[in-house]
């Protein structure tokens, strides 16, 4: 598990405004994500959730590529998203369905299972996820940790080769965000984290800094959250 | 903030009636709104009492707990009264109590099916019975999910415009139709957008 690399290749995107204006949103970026843990931090609006979205096809580039394992997200979407899962910051958005059990169930209906595999498959993913004692509570009487635990075992259940999160503990408090930290933590898959957590940041193997659109540093962590601390102009010894 | 349930959420049970396969329930309850539709109007008060009683009595063999029931059908007697006070005005007692009679046991029998069959379940009675459909370029499985969604997007609307009314009431807006209305219509698309966006990333639209 956790062996897709992904490749951009001068992967841009660019939107036009109603006027028709050309905006960039990310400039054109090449590089490989190969390592277990990659972090990704930057300002609001530097383009990092955009960058996020593209490695699984949710946004596809204006220009260049984006390649999982080989396969183009433009062209494989449905066979990148099968390898490529993706959490967002608001769970609340990603829980369709009334229960806890069902919700999971719900994404396993995409591996064609007959229902009573499905069941036990359900039943496996919550008791891993320690949330087998919710299976049937409805979704909106979840705590927010509980209901981002959730989202991450809807799209774990499948077993995907990377997860990707976008902000997947901004909503939550401390104790929840550690739950959700331990659990990325435990995950044999790759993940590619984009969080505004320096020290969730500083846990990763390699972090990459969006600013403006760009990747302006790529790096092991310490070296990345330091350029990134004066890039913002909060240097630790400045900060109260 | 309490969401108004008005669908029912699937309680597990060994009752009989969590026992009976999700398809017969829903063909169960397809052959009552059929059946009460049918009735001539002069007995339709007979016919909804009866069908009233009859649901009332599965309900209760089903071991529902009555709070949630009763807390659902809040909205719907209301209604139902409204309507039946206009249709004993109109016409007299009996249509009027007919009405509200049937419209009561046909959202007393949505609630016993939702609330005693998951709605994995349900889903995959759809998808199974809209196989047909796949000639035409449908695909079964966006049916059901289409079927779950409009299952889990009332309640979710409701959630939306109640958050929505009590901010406009913390802004001292909440006489004012607009502060309401229009963030309840723009929080609904963007939650619509949002789902679909959830939905694609897990490969469900694919």
């Amino acid at each position: 598990m956790g062996t897709a690399a992904i490749e951009l290749r001068e992967a841009g995107v660019t939107v036009r405004t109603p006027g028709g204006d050309p905006v960039t949103i990310l400039r054109p970026t090449s590089l490989v994500l190969a390592e277990r843990r990659v972090a990704v931090i930057g300002a609001n609006g530097s383009g990092k959730s955009t960058f996020a979205r593209l490695l699984n096809g949710l946004v596809l580039p204006t220009s260049g590529q984006v390649l999982v394992d080989g396969l183009d997200t433009a062209r494989d979407g449905a066979a990148v998203r099968a390898r490529v899962a993706f959490a967002f910051t608001d769970p609340d958005a990603q829980l369709v369905m009334p229960t806890v059990a069902e919700d999971v169930a719900l994404s396993l209906r995409r591996l064609r299972l007959p229902r009573a595999e499905r069941g036990r498959r359900v039943r496996e993913v919550l008791a891993r996820f320690g949330l087998d004692h919710l299976a049937d509570v409805s979704v909106h009487a979840l705590s927010g940790g509980q209901k981002q635990l959730l989202a991450l075992a809807g799209v774990l259940a499948t077993e995907p080769e990377v997860l990707v999160c976008d902000e997947p503990t901004t909503l939550l408090d401390l104790r929840n965000t550690r739950a959700v930290a331990a659990l990325l933590a435990g995950l044999g898959q790759r993940v590619v984290l984009v969080t505004h957590d320096l020290d969730l940041a500083l846990e990763a193997e390699r972090v990459l800094v969006v600013d403006g659109g760009a990747v302006v540093h790529d790096g092991p962590a310490a070296d990345a959250v330091a350029f990134y601390r004066d890039l913002m102009g909060a240097a630790p010894e400045a900060r109260p | 903030m309490s969401t108004p349930d008005l669908l029912g959420v699937y309680r597990p049970g060994r009752s009989w009636l969590h026992r009976t396969p999700a398809g017969a329930k829903l063909l169960g309850l397809l052959g009552l709104g059929v059946a009460l539709a049918l009735v001539p109007g002069r007995v339709t008060w007979v016919a909804g009492c009866a069908a009233l009683v009859l649901v009332l009595g599965v309900a209760l063999s089903a071991r529902l707990p009555l709070r949630p029931v009763a807390r659902a059908l809040r909205g719907i007697l209301l209604l139902g009264v409204a309507v039946a006070a206009y249709q004993w005005w109109r016409t007299g007692w009996e249509l009027a109590l007919g009405v509200l009679a049937t419209l009561v046991a046909l959202v007393l029998a949505g609630l016993v099916v939702t609330m005693t069959t998951p709605l994995d379940a349900v889903v995959d009675v759809v998808v199974r019975a809209s196989r047909p459909l796949a000639r035409v370029g449908l695909r079964p499985e966006w049916v059901g999910l289409a079927v779950a969604l409009t299952l889990r997007g009332i309640p979710s609307l409701l959630a939306i415009a109640v958050e929505t009314r009590d901010a406009a009431r913390a802004r001292g807006l909440e006489r004012n139709p607009r502060a309401v209305l229009v963030p309840t219509v723009l929080r609904t698309v963007a939650r619509a957008r949002q789902t679909g966006e959830a939905l694609a990333a897990r490969g469900l639209a694919d």
